[in-house]
């Protein structure tokens, strides 16, 4: 046996061991999720709170990235087999977290000794929380018009202004925040740095959404006081640590195309409502044939995830892919769900029943019109693609 | 195993990039085309393709062949596609070697397919469009097989040397069993081939068996046992076809983002407009999951694996439609010029629609998807 085989079987008998049978069930709600941080309580899923557990002694819970930093120290090829292995049982991901998809990457690149030993193994065991301060009120698109400002102090920062579409900034511990330290230069003057949202000064507010849900938030800095220490890469020099975890964003969003392992909720949700015909097909060919051109592109998508993670882990993947994926992956993931709000009927309209599980297919729908705004619109992916990869002329 | 081509399989695309863009360039192609070429494509270049070992990609060593497998002739046959190249590789060396590997036949015919002397042909299709039945009749008759019926969309089928048939030994047209594959020679008394110019300038030929007497052992496989050698066939030919439709995708969008640098309008070159940059964006996108979807079904075929089958129908399915985007955006954004029969950008654009219906379109592949999924 080849030492990836061998790695692979014994795997393969860890996770059958140590993956509880409740970890083994898709994922119904973002409730079902784990996010870990300092507010988190494992005494309201047990199981869910052992398989973080078991994962992160491992060093699982990132098992690509160094030992010494929390992570499992596996090669691309391992981490390859722990997905497929992963998969074969349906386990889910043990620890969900905005630290693993993005700043993780941007400190292990952009970090100092220091910045890594502090905060990466907080990460991994899912001890620290984070969201990111990236879009404000007049910087969207136009990210790097941003104006939240860092005054030097000294030894420290003084930070004011507010930022917008702060995922989950109420619930989560730290901040990776870009603020202006210079007006000289647009993305020339834009600094990465990181603090505690218990800092003084610093309050969140949940922006109510067309879902009926506030994952979003307005986050406000007032004379908030940052460190120098916890400034990532160089003054000024933020640009180029966004930049590269927008990269790894645009990624973790582009997964939302895939289908979830095992079941498929569109088609189980169609034969529900319609039914199938005496000859096994959907009884409502029409739905069937859009479904099924879908399936098509999504399996196909399944495809190109797994080539663009090969060849990320490789180093052969062009730097703007990202982009590709983002785009094709949250558009994808939006035409799903249109399809099962049309396969459901006007029974996923309920948005308050228990037959509809209070909405969830309705509001999940809504949610995913912001796929293809957040992390980069479609239209700014786009630009990237044609710009960076097809290397068409500047506007 | 990564979803990526290994060291080996890039050395043997560059040498295949090479060689099929210096031999058989799309002007190879308008060349046999304007002058009314009978055989439909070059058999100096065939056997070139043999003398450079692509004819034997898939069969083994034991016949004089690589041993390779359905990732390198997918390297070939996207090369193929991306320059238009008239061969009959795809149907002699990928789909009639799948059928004809393991039986009693292989012997036979796959060291002449190697050699370059011998090109295949596949009757198969029935009718207009692909279907999964086979009405076509062969009965037992002396010490062989009378076979009564029509075949049609096969390719090179009126100079081909050797004819894989699907026929019907039992049952009804639409029987999964009964079906009996043949090798039976072109020059067989009572097989007639009528030659007919597709859309693309290949030709593909109308059979009529007459009662065509074969042997015995001109049975591929076990008799009634059929489907096996031809769901051999059919998944590579398949997943070939999905392989050259990306060549033909690709080649289009190369030549449009090219002409995009280079064309200027109102003073600019109109790859600077934001409009004709998100279509080139797109098109990129969607050709880039159609490539990944067809490495996958090549590997999952190549290591034997049971998901192989399906991933063929959605390397299909997915290939056709971002080809069939990459020549009607090829068109679209070339203007006036891409209309013309002098401009090559229209030949991509017919090509595509030949494979898209090949071995089962977009729709025939979708179904099936559909069918095994249970709904």
């Amino acid at each position: 046996m080849t030492d990836l085989e061998t790695f692979r079987t014994e795997t393969r008998a860890w996770l059958d061991a140590n993956c509880p049978p409740e970890m083994r069930e898709a994922i119904r709600s973002d409730a079902d999720v784990c996010w870990g941080g300092r507010r988190y309580d494992p005494s309201v899923n047990p199981a869910q709170a052992k398989w973080l557990k078991v994962m992160a002694d491992r060093g699982w819970t990132v098992p690509d990235w160094p030992k010494e930093y929390g992570g499992g120290g596996l090669t691309a090829a391992e981490t390859k087999v722990l997905r497929e292995e992963m998969a074969a049982i349906r386990a889910r991901i043990p620890l969900s977290s905005f630290g693993i998809s993005m700043l993780g990457p941007a400190l292990l690149k952009y970090g100092s000794e220091a910045q890594k030993l502090e905060h990466l193994p907080k990460i991994a065991r899912g001890e620290i929380r984070w969201c990111q301060g990236y879009s404000e009120p007049n910087a969207g698109s136009d990210l790097a018009g941003l104006a939240t400002s860092a005054e030097d102090a000294g030894d420290h920062y003084v930070v004011n202004g507010q930022k917008v579409w702060t995922s989950y900034a109420d619930k989560a511990d730290w901040i990776f925040c870009l603020v202006r330290t210079s007006k000289a230069s647009k993305q020339g003057g834009i600094s990465f740095v990181l603090f505690d949202m218990e800092t003084p000064g610093v309050s969140t507010k949940p922006i109510l959404l067309i879902s009926g849900y506030s994952p979003f938030c307005e986050t406000f800095f007032d004379n908030v006081k940052v460190p120098k220490a916890n400034r990532v890469h160089g003054e000024n020099k933020g640009w180029d640590v966004a930049k590269y975890l927008l990269g790894h964003e645009r990624e973790m969003i582009s997964g939302m195309g895939l289908a979830s392992g095992g079941r498929n909720p569109l088609i189980e949700g169609a034969i529900a409502t319609v039914g199938l015909d005496h000859d096994g097909r959907l009884a409502d060919p029409v739905l069937r044939s859009q479904i099924a051109l879908f399936e098509v592109r999504a399996r196909a998508f399944g495809s190109m995830s797994e080539r663009f993670i090969d060849e990320l882990k490789a180093g052969r993947a062009h730097p703007a892919q990202p982009s590709m994926m983002k785009y094709v992956g949250t558009e994808l993931n939006k035409d799903r769900h249109e399809l099962m709000m049309a396969a459901g009927g006007s029974d996923a309209l309920e948005w308050e029943s228990e037959a509809s599980n209070h909405g969830a297919g309705a509001r999940a729908w809504l949610r995913t019109k912001a796929n293809s705004i957040e992390g980069g619109t479609s239209e700014i992916q786009l630009n990237i693609i044609a710009k960076r990869i097809l290397e068409l002329p500047g506007a | 195993m990564p979803l990526y081509l290994n060291d080996e399989q890039t050395m043997l695309r560059d040498t295949a990039r090479e060689f099929v863009a210096e031999h058989a360039p799309v002007s190879h192609l308008r060349s046999l085309r304007d002058a009314d070429d009978p055989t439909g494509f070059s058999r100096d270049l065939w056997k070139q393709f043999a003398e450079m070992g692509f004819t034997g990609i898939l069969v083994g060593e034991d016949h004089g062949g690589m041993g390779l497998g359905h990732v390198e002739a997918g390297v070939v046959l996207e090369e193929i596609g991306r320059n238009l190249s008239p061969s009959p590789f795809l149907a002699t060396a990928v789909a009639a070697v799948e059928a004809l590997k393991g039986s009693a036949q292989a012997n036979a015919w796959l060291p002449r397919i190697v050699a370059g002397d011998t090109v295949a042909a596949l009757a198969i299709d029935e009718g207009p469009k692909h279907r999964s039945s086979i009405a076509m009749k062969a009965e037992r008759a002396g010490n062989g097989f009378r076979l009564s019926g029509t075949k049609q969309f096969v390719a090179h089928g009126h100079v081909a040397d050797l004819l894989i048939v699907a026929a019907r030994t039992s049952g009804r047209a639409d029987d999964e069993g009964g079906v009996t594959m043949f090798a039976v020679p072109r020059d067989a008394a009572g097989l007639s081939a009528t030659p007919e110019r597709l859309t693309d300038a290949s030709l593909a030929a109308r059979l009529t068996f007459d009662g065509v007497m074969v042997d015995a052992d001109a049975v591929i496989g076990e008799v009634d046992a059929g489907r096996d050698p031809l769901n051999r066939l059919l998944r590579a030919g398949r997943t070939g076809a999905a392989a050259e439709l990306i060549g033909v995708g690709g080649g289009a969008m190369d030549m449009t983002i090219g002409y995009l640098k280079q064309r200027k309008q109102f003073g600019v070159p109109i790859g600077g407009f934001q409009a004709l940059q998100h279509r080139a964006a797109h098109l990129y996108s969607e050709m880039e999951v159609a490539r990944a979807a067809v490495l996958k079904a090549q590997q999952l075929l190549d290591a034997g694996s049971d998901a192989a089958d399906e991933a063929v129908s959605v390397a299909k399915a997915m290939s056709g439609m971002a080809t069939t985007l990459s020549v009607q955006e090829a068109v679209q954004m070339h203007g006036g010029i891409g209309m013309t029969d002098e401009y090559d950008v229209g030949f991509y654009m017919k090509r595509a629609r030949v494979l898209a219906e090949m071995f089962g379109d977009i729709g025939f592949h979708a179904d099936r998807l559909a069918r095994n999924a249970g709904y």
